[in-house]
Formats: C-alpha cells, structure tokens, sequence
C-alpha cells in the first residue's frame, strides 16, 4: 500500500520536480554564494564502536547566519552530525574546521531535559553557571533569554508546573543564554502537538532573526523544514550520508502565508521527492547501489 | 468529598481502634488469662507500672538504632559516591555488599560474638542490614540521570565534581531517600534480632532483651508493652523519615505530587 502510494507519487513528479531538485542540489555547492563559512565538514565518516556506521563522507557547510535543516529517516545521522558539531563526540575520519575559535555552542535536545529540582530561572542560569558566573552577574541575561521566549515572571516556576511548549521555551532560553555562535536543535519540537509546535516554529524563526543566530535544525517533518530553512540537507540511513540539498530562496521570517506560495508547495514537493530516494536508500549499504537508483 | 475524607482519615485510624476493642472484649467475655492473652487495657497498665525499666530499654534500642543508621547512611552514601567515580571499584566491592546483604543477619550474629562484645554486635548487625539498600538505592539514583543532562554538563566542559554536585546528587536525592526509608526500618529490625541473638543482659539491655527476659518470667503483659513500644518506635522513625523526604522533594518531585481532581 506504501509502495503503491509511493510509485504513483513518482510517476506524477519527475517532470516538474526531479528536474530542478538535483541540479539545484548540485549547482549550489560548486558556486558558493556569497556568505561566509562558519563551520565546515569534511568527508566526515563516524563509526560506532559497535561497528555501525553511523555517517560516512558528509562534505557541508554551515553559514554564518543561516537557518539549516538536516533532513532524513531515523538512523540518517542527523542527531549524528549535531554531536560532532558540539564535540560531544569526536570524528572516525575526516575533519571539521571551525571559522572560529571555542565558538560558543547552544544545545537544545528533543526533550526539553530540564532539572526537575532547580526552577526555571536557575535552569537558565546554568550554562552560565557552569562558567563562572554568580547567580548576580548572571541575572541580566537571565532574564533577557526568558523573556525572548516570553517566559518573563516564571522565574520561579518548577518544570512539573510548566505544560510541555513552555518547558521547551526554557530549554530554547537556556541555549540562548550563552548568545551561542550556532544554535543546534535535535527534533525539539517534535514531542510537541501541532498548534504548539506551529507557534514555537514561528518564534524560532522570529527570534533567531532578532538575534542574526544561526540555527542547525534536525527535523523529520518535511513541511517544517521547508517552513523554516533557508536550505534543507537531506540525508540517507545506513550508512548516513548526505544526498540532497535544497534551498528555499525566500526570506526569513515568512509567516503562515507562505504555506499558501507556490514556492512552498514546490519546495515540500521537492524534498518530499528527496527524502523518498533517500528512504529507498535505507539499507543499500554502498554508493554502487545508490547509483543504480539514480 | 466527605466519603474520600472518611476513606483517607477515619479509616486508617478507626480499624486499629475497632480491632483493639473487639480483642479487649473477647478477653473479658471468655475470662482469658493474662498469662495466655493480656488484654489492652492490661498492656497500658503495665507499661505504666514498668516505665523506668521500659524507658531505660527504649533508650538503649534507639540509641542503637541511630548510631547503626547514620553510619549506615554516611556509609552507604559515600560509597555509592566512590562506585559513581570507578567502575573497577564497584565491579570488585559490589559482590562484598551483596554477600552481606544475602546472609540472614541472625546467623551472622553468634559469629560476631566471638569477635566482639554483645553491644558492639547488635551496633554492627543493625549497621549491616540498613547499609545495604542506602548503598543500593543512592548508586541505583547516582546512575539514573539524564543523559541528555550529562551532555548538556559536557558540552558546557564542566567538570567531574561539578557534574556530581549539581547533577548527580540532586538526581539521585529521590532514590537516596527511599533507601533512607528502608534502611532506618531495617536498622530497628537489626538491632532487635541481634540483641535477641546476642541475649546481653543488665546495663545495655534493650527492648529485644526485656522481651526475652519477660517470656522466661511468663510476665506476658510485659511482653505485650515492649513489644507495643517497639511498633511506636518504628513508626515513628517512618513518619520522621517519610517527612524529612517530603520536605525534600514536595517542590519538585512527582513521587510528592498532589493531584487536582
């Protein structure tokens, strides 16, 4: 039945999307535009202890000030290359170059993974915390990181009294408290029910224009990746590896009528197309087998 | 409303009241004696007559019981501290807890006589058998934080200590206290069975003892009154346990959650 939903996706698509999709895709990493580098992977491969290989020659570039999405079916390595990015976990092979040096990090996970015991203003703190900062000093920013998340006056609130939106907002303040470089996002919202996470897409994008952050955003939702990238990045599971890539040209912060263009509707096209290769690639193990797709 | 009010309150305490006087009744309707069946009211009289003996026991027991525990829970504490830091030590002192948790504390008893003195045995079982699960449960807390916290700690390069201060420990404080309420029943009950064990008589007799001592005179209502302050004893140390961890844990803790209905 999935197969029969997915043929009849593919024999509609190809002429209006398969077309532009791969030399976009390819066009795009051969003529740089204009922005500038912030972090670079090169031909990273990760291999698991256990043997699994986890991402195998990821070439990407982070730009300074960009939205990124990474895109792909569970056991892609999304999750993957954000714990490169923050040293949580170190390369098998290949490098990753820095534009700059100790660039200040912002991690926020899928859960909201708040202290239970401390209330909000100290989960907040704590980055800030870890580095030195007394509770005084730190009370300025503190505050500002909650209240761009609008959670101004629940300081003292404990995480069991916050419904699940808020609790990720804090999680959201507590990255944005150390004004990181890049701000890395694994699926957060993707506990979250849709009005909730509708509104919280809108108040990333809207924040992380305010701040000129950059933003790299693991996701499996098609529509929101589309929704809040200025390029997508899809990859492929076992072995993970980046196979696509799409940029979606428009303007930040775009607003629910986007969701009514017809660039939206292509670009979901598109990467809806990209991310079915990348599924019929699960498994495949070599690139001999990926190219027989193609 | 006022049923769930009965359910919570009137019935906990009216069962035991009820039960207390269908057994004073049945004593004086059948004419019972003493010797086979004290009846309460007899009971309170004589823990009133003896209470010097008693209070004196009372002491002796507590004293025992409290001494065990906070070594047990300095103990267990710190150890699970150490088996948090090193694998090596926990894999190689693990089996010595276990071995010491498995092993009836009575038939350790008789053994530890032939070392020490009859008050430093029961100190010793009463310490051995509410060590064990604060040991226990605090390793079991140490180990069961988020993981994703741990990374966060990580990625914010904090180090060691400072992971188990501010994360480790408050994560554990849950589990730690549950083990602080076992293990202070348990340091009762080790200090009761190692006194019955070690049958230490005159100056450091506890209540176990005065037990014993009772049953050879057939001073049955005695029995009854020692054994009744035993029960006062370890409720009472489970109400004080239980509140000093609510105290503890009601701000942010579900186990101390009340539900709106």
């Amino acid at each position: 039945m999935n197969s029969g939903a997915y043929s009849r996706k593919e024999r509609v698509t190809p002429i209006t999307l398969a077309v532009p999709a791969i030399p976009e895709a390819s066009g795009f990493t051969s003529s740089p535009p204009p922005t500038d580098v912030l972090v670079r992977l090169e031909s990273v491969g990760k291999c698991f202890a256990n043997g699994v290989v986890a991402l195998t020659g990821v070439n990407l570039d982070v730009r300074r000030g960009e939205f990124l999405s990474l895109l792909g079916p569970s056991g892609c390595g999304k999750s993957t290359i954000l714990r490169l990015l923050s040293s949580l976990t170190s390369a098998t092979n290949g490098g990753i170059n820095w534009q700059q040096k100790n660039p200040e990090l912002g991690f926020v996970f899928q859960e909201p993974t708040l202290m239970p015991w401390a209330n909000v203003f100290d989960n907040v703190w704590l980055p800030l915390r870890l580095t030195g900062v007394s509770r005084n000093s730190a009370r300025a920013r503190v505050e500002e990181a909650l209240a761009n998340v609008g959670l101004t006056g629940f300081e003292k609130a404990y995480p069991r009294e916050l419904s699940g939106g808020m609790k990720m907002r804090v999680s959201i303040a507590r990255a944005l408290v150390m004004r990181p470089a890049v701000l890395l996002m694994d699926e957060p919202f993707a506990a979250l029910d849709e009005i909730t996470r509708s509104k919280l897409n809108d108040d990333l994008v809207a924040l992380k224009c305010a701040l000129g952050a950059t933003v790299v955003f693991v996701t499996h939702s098609v529509y929101e990746s589309v929704y809040l990238s200025d390029r997508i990045v899809v990859m492929a599971p076992r072995p993970g590896r980046v196979v696509a890539e799409i940029v979606v040209p428009s303007p930040l912060p775009r607003g629910e009528d986007f969701r009514l263009c017809a660039e939206y509707a292509d670009k979901c096209r598109a990467t809806s197309l990209a991310l079915h290769e990348a599924m019929a690639l699960d498994g495949a193990g070599d690139t001999r087998l990926r190219e027989g797709v193609r | 409303m006022n049923r769930d009010k009965l359910l919570q309150y009137a019935l906990p305490a009216g069962a035991p009241l009820a039960a207390v006087f269908a057994w004073e009744a049945v004593v004086r309707i059948y004419d019972i004696q003493p010797v086979i069946l004290p009846s309460p009211s007899l009971i309170v009289a004589t823990l009133i007559k003896d209470w010097r003996t008693l209070l004196g026991s009372l002491e002796v027991t507590l004293s025992i019981t409290f001494e065990a525990l906070a070594a047990a829970t300095i103990g267990g504490f710190l150890l699970a501290l150490v088996f948090a830091q090193s694998r090596v030590i926990e894999r190689a002192f693990f089996p010595f807890a276990v071995i010491m948790q498995v092993t009836p504390i009575i038939s350790i008893a008789p053994l530890l006589l032939v070392y020490l003195s009859s008050g430093e045995t029961v100190l010793v079982c009463s310490f051995l058998v509410a060590f064990f699960p604060i040991l226990a449960n605090t390793a079991l807390g140490l180990s069961s934080v988020d993981h994703n916290l741990v990374d966060l700690f990580q990625l914010y390069r904090a180090p060691r200590w400072r992971q188990l201060l501010w994360l480790r420990i408050p994560a554990s404080l849950p589990y730690f206290l549950g083990g602080l309420r076992i293990g202070g029943g348990l340091a009762l009950i080790g200090a009761i069975v190692a006194e019955i064990a070690a049958g230490s008589a005159g100056q450091g007799a506890g209540l176990a003892f005065r037990i014993v001592e009772s049953g050879y005179r057939l001073n049955i209502p005695r029995m009854f009154a020692a054994l009744l302050l035993i029960s006062v004893t370890g409720i009472a140390i489970f109400v004080a346990l239980s509140a000093f961890s609510h105290l503890l844990l009601h701000r942010w803790h579900d186990s101390a959650r009340t539900r709106e209905t």
